[in-house]
């Protein structure tokens, strides 16, 4: 039966090959992010931010080496499991995509950029923030987004320098990306003369927090690091209103950094403690970013969480460069890629050394009147 | 004081949750010794739906009063789920009544698959804010805070024990699903009808289960299409805990839990200063749960069975 | 099934099949590398299934939490041939100028051994338990290891915690490196193929050693003491040590495979061996036919494989229905109701063990739960269910 249908398929190849052949050549971006699973709506968003820039790309009749670009998304689901991860990333080695823009969780980037690297197919991930990612010397992997330790230098120097903080207790999810953001907050707090008074452990499948916040509570802290995602970050937030805690302050990296945050916490009181890192600029500050939005929500109502405009970069990033080496060759359009100059709807794109977003500004965020809001 | 205090809270809170996920585990094991995998994602759906009735009850009625809202949406979901318990039960567990212990396991876990899925076609993979519709405000008891939600958690714990205990031993219901329980053939000689008994034990599961869905939101504040996994899981420990099959033993070895992991993370940390932390914490559940199997065999309450050829 | 040897059109039958087996990866390669990676897998999963197959299809305890022991050799093959170790302890780096490189070929061993210890320190305080009960407890073990491996990189990092350990060394045969593709003689074999091959070997040495158990003495014992572990021991058996046997034989085949598949991914984290896994295992070797050999292989092929080969159709499907039904939707659809339809409609599996189908006809009255006569061979059944019983049953609503 998997003859049949691997056959099936190839047929199916041929024949989009000979089309393609006629005047037209198509180009194919891989897409990883997971859709099914807890994680679902992230990275639908994701895949959103992708082919919003897909029909944007294909609507600008682009030529590359004399042929009609068709650009085409193909979208996969790794459900953030990196074993899924691995095998998408030898899908689209095999199907000898473009690029591949991807994928959201560091757990799965990690472990698939090295099949990407070995195959040749640069890779732009404009979501996974563990700072291992660029630290492996991988030459296919760029990355457009700030990584953990700027945001959790950020919000360390913001705990310290102008909230003046003394006491503050870290809470991480146990999973590559809130472990990640949590010790480098608790690294660069006690480096600036914070005092870590505890240490919380939940998960990111965990909707029950009473029992950590309480036990923070018994150390008086004045503000709470948590490392995670917003499904968590919402209910723990109810949770410290439960608890009478909600004038502790609660800092966050770019996974509980959403939209949605003052939905998921019911606009609970304490949400006005919440002050959250996101690299890049803010949407309002991006020279692009409110036209950007307006033009997402008009395609897909409702459905921006958080990463949306950064893969939609890192699409319009590979295309980008593909047009200055006219050539949808990896092998030629990589040494391009890497000396981008690119006026994204983020950020400006420069790769330093290590391929990763160089000057990666961050952004600080609060929720006054229950919307997020760029601080400063 | 204050803190163990509110850890007891805490701890006696997500017990009553686990405790009513339970109840429903251990009917149905109680009467045809089936894990029943799906349990979970019944309450899952039963939450979805209760999500969906409130959304629409609130915006065609703007002035509802939120615990009538919350009532009917719970009755609307309750009757959802017995329909789908009830159609999950005769297309998929049914027809193995007489197979190998293992295959109605497997279709349960087929059906927990597809229910998610599901899930996610009809209320989309995201996270889904449940309204709060009673009052937040916390009470205060010497130092330690409670919200209205946590004593209707409670206090609908107590209820829903107290109505099945008087189901199953004073009702004729009651009498047919022990009769069934002990034996489904003599039952059936008896003028027991071993098909209806068992189709209404799973209807039973599936509204304990809405009702611990509808609890788990209120709470919790989101409604999510694998909301249904962890919490089936610990109740399935739970009742594992008190002797599967026993329903007094599915309350206290839900509460068990719940204080185990509350007071275990709470204080473990400090105790250990720091080599252990609450990250432990699933783990403490499963080692009191390993020791008190190797004490008593057949759990907390569970009857102890003679070794007989 | 050993004599196999003597009868030529049967011998013909397995000439064909090692020639269909060698020239698959070769096909499949054709269409791209990522359907030998599916067989890859396919075939690890194979492994991992005949491995609890001798827990549950032979001694009939059902373990929930089997992939604790692949997690085990995934772990100590990570461990033992990364720079992880020699990174974070520098004792062990000044042991290791070289740095830590095990040969793949120590650590398949070590893996085996480690496992097998570990699967009967697990099984012992399981020994009492029946059915349901030491599912929960296996159920338990296995994340209990899981639990650990997430959190011991504090105080010592010893697992690299959630953020998993990477750079693990490729597999070398005879000097060639696994990893990379081998040309021969202008013709170029993908690293998937090669190891494809290793995995097809150690699967066939796997299947052969399962064979020799199941006729063997120890073989007759785990499925006596599945049917009547009373009676088994009214006959002399010592069923304490063959239940132990038993965990720590099917956990060391759990480790080798651990270990394939840290070599093959190069990369192991906590999120690999979730309860999920252990679930999926144990539906593999019930779909397939448990305690029937060529069942759980088809089992768990079908089963592994099936995920991934949906993810290559679900996309045209997707397309048919305007993007209506995402793929990955359909996936998780699509797997669901296969495990519904096939247990429906081959309840032992889908290629029983023959003399397991005749033993259990059911009754008379078709309709009846699970009633003394027919329990069928397979897990653990209380003990009062026995023919003729119409005693009280281990477990009741009891209020």
């Amino acid at each position: 039966m998997q003859l049949k249908l691997s056959m099936l398929a190839g047929a199916a190849l041929l024949v989009a090959g000979g089309v393609a052949q006629a005047q037209e050549q198509v180009v194919k971006i891989g897409h990883v992010a997971p859709l099914s699973g807890p994680q679902a709506h992230l990275g639908k968003d994701n895949q959103n931010g992708a082919q919003m820039a897909i029909d944007e790309l294909n609507a600008q009749n682009i030529t590359i080496g004399g042929k009609k670009i068709k650009w085409q998304l193909v979208p996969e689901d790794d459900a953030a499991d990196p074993k899924q991860g691995t095998a998408v990333a030898q899908k689209l080695c095999d199907a000898k995509v473009a690029g591949v823009v991807g994928h959201l969780n560091s757990g799965t980037t990690i472990p698939a950029s090295k099949i990407y690297d070995q195959c040749g197919i640069p890779m732009v991930t404009g979501a996974a923030t563990n700072p291992e990612l660029t630290k492996l010397g991988r030459k296919h992997v760029f990355r457009i987004i700030a990584n953990d330790e700027a945001l959790g230098a950020g919000l360390a120097k913001y705990a310290a320098e102008t909230l003046k903080l003394k006491k503050v207790a870290v809470v991480d999810d146990r999973t590559a990306y809130g472990q990640g953001v949590a010790a480098v907050f608790k690294r660069e707090a006690q480096k600036l003369g914070l005092q870590v008074v505890s240490d919380q452990f939940t998960t990111d499948k965990a909707t029950d927090f009473m029992a950590i916040l309480t036990a923070i509570k018994s150390k008086a802290p004045d503000g709470i690091m948590y490392g995670g995602m917003d499904a968590q970050a919402g209910p723990m937030l109810r949770q410290l209103d439960q608890l009478g805690m909600s004038n502790v302050k609660f800092f966050s990296g770019d996974g509980s950094c959403t939209n949605e945050l003052p939905k998921l916490s019911a606009n609970a009181k304490s949400l006005a403690s919440v002050v959250c890192a996101e690299g890049g600029a803010s949407l309002a500050k991006m020279p692009k970013g409110e036209d950007w939005l307006k033009r997402y929500n008009a395609k897909y109502p409702g459905q921006y969480k958080l990463y949306g405009p950064y893969v939609y970069d890192a699409t319009m990033l590979l295309a980008d460069a593909m047009k200055r080496a006219n050539s949808v060759d990896p092998k030629v359009y990589m040494p391009v890629l890497e000396k981008s100059d690119f006026a994204g709807s983020t950020a400006k794109i420069v790769f330093d050394e290590r391929h990763d977003l160089k000057d990666a500004p961050i952004t600080l965020y609060n929720y006054p009147g229950n919307t997020k809001t760029p601080m400063n | 004081m204050d803190i163990l205090l509110q850890q007891i809270i805490n701890g006696l809170v997500l017990g009553s949750m686990y405790a009513l996920i339970a109840l429903g585990y251990t009917m149905v094991y109680g009467i045809i010794q089936l894990i029943n995998f799906a349990h979970g994602e019944v309450l899952m759906v039963g939450a979805l739906t209760s999500w969906s009735v409130v959304g629409l009850m609130q915006e065609s009625m703007p002035g509802a009063p939120g615990w009538a809202i919350l009532i009917l949406a719970t009755l609307i979901a309750c009757l959802v789920a017995a329909v789908l318990n009830f159609v999950i039960e005769k297309v998929a567990y049914r027809p193995l009544r007489n197979s190998p212990r293992l295959a109605p396991l497997i279709t349960a876990i087929g059906v927990s698959i597809l229910l998610q899925a599901i899930a996610m076609m009809i209320w989309r993979p995201s996270y889904k804010s449940f309204p709060s519709l009673l009052p937040t405000e916390p009470y205060q008891i010497g130092g330690a805070f409670i919200t209205p939600t946590q004593i209707m958690v409670l206090g609908v714990t107590a209820v829903s024990l107290a109505i099945l205990m008087w189901l199953v031993n004073f009702t004729r219901m009651g009498r047919a699903m022990r009769a069934t329980a002990e034996n489904p053939r003599v039952a059936g000689l008896m003028g027991v009808r071993p098909d209806m008994v068992i189709s209404a034990t799973f209807i039973i599961g599936a509204v304990l289960a809405v009702i611990a869905g509808v609890m788990l939101a209120m709470n919790y504040g989101t409604v999510y299409h694998t909301m249904g996994f962890l919490p089936g899981l610990k109740a399935f420990t739970a009742a594992v805990f008190g002797g599967i099959g026993n329903l007094g033993g599915a309350v206290i070895g839900g509460l068990l839990l719940g204080l185990i992991e509350s007071i275990g993370s709470g204080y473990i940390g400090d105790l250990t200063g720091g080599v252990l932390g609450s990250n432990y914490t699933d783990i403490f559940a499963f080692v009191v749960l390993i020791i008190i199997l190797t004490l008593r065999p057949s759990g907390l309450l569970g009857e102890r069975v003679a070794d007989r050829a | 099934m050993t004599t196999v040897k003597t009868d030529p059109k049967k011998t013909a039958w397995v000439i064909a099949g090692a020639i269909a087996l060698i020239v698959l990866p070769f096909v499949l390669q054709m269409f791209g590398n990522s359907w030998v990676r599916i067989i890859d897998l396919a075939l690890l999963y194979v492994m991992l299934a005949l491995g609890l197959n001798i827990v549950v299809g032979y001694a009939g305890l059902l373990d929930l939490g089997y992939v604790a022991f692949f997690a085990v050799g995934a772990y100590l093959f990570g461990l033992l041939a990364s720079p992880h170790l020699t990174q974070n302890f520098p004792a062990i780096a000044a042991m290791f100028p070289n740095g830590l490189h095990l040969s793949f070929w120590l650590v398949i061993p070590l893996a085996l051994l480690v496992a097998a210890i570990v699967g009967m320190l697990l099984g012992a305080p399981t020994l009492k338990l029946r059915g349901d009960y030491l599912a929960i407890v296996t159920l338990g073990f296995g994340e209990i290891i899981r639990i650990f491996m997430n959190n011991l990189d504090q105080p010592y990092n010893i697992t690299n915690g959630p953020k998993g350990i990477s750079d693990i060394d490729s597999v070398h045969v005879f000097g060639v490196d696994l990893a990379r593709s081998l040309t021969i003689g202008g013709f170029e074999i993908a690293s998937v193929t090669l190891y494809y091959f290793l995995f097809l070997a150690l699967v066939l040495i796997t299947i052969g050693i399962c064979a020799r158990l199941q006729d063997s003495r120890i073989g007759r014992a785990w499925m006596a003491i599945r049917e009547d572990e009373i009676a088994a021991k009214a006959m002399g058996l010592n069923t304490r040590n063959l239940k132990l046997l038993a965990f720590g034989m099917g956990a060391s085949f759990g480790g080798v495979s651990g270990a394939l598949f840290a070599s093959f991914q190069q990369f192991v984290s906590p999120e690999s061996f979730s309860l999920m896994e252990s679930i999926m295992i144990v539906a593999m070797v019930v779909l397939g036919g448990l305690g029937h050999l060529p069942g759980v292989v088809t089992g768990a092929l079908l089963l592994a494989a099936l995920p991934e080969v949906l993810r290559h159709v679900a996309g045209p499907l997707q397309a048919m229905t305007d993007g209506r039904i995402d793929a990955a939707i359909l996936r998780q659809l699509l797997i669901g109701l296969a495990m519904i339809v096939i247990m429906l409609m081959r309840p032992r599996g889908l290629w029983p063990s023959p003399e397991h189908g005749q033993s259990a006809q059911p009754d008379a009255a078709g309709t009846m739960p699970v009633s003394a006569q027919d329990n069928p061979p397979g897990v653990d059944f209380p003990a009062d269910a026995a023919p003729g019983s119409t005693g009280v049953r281990q477990s009741a609503i009891n209020p």
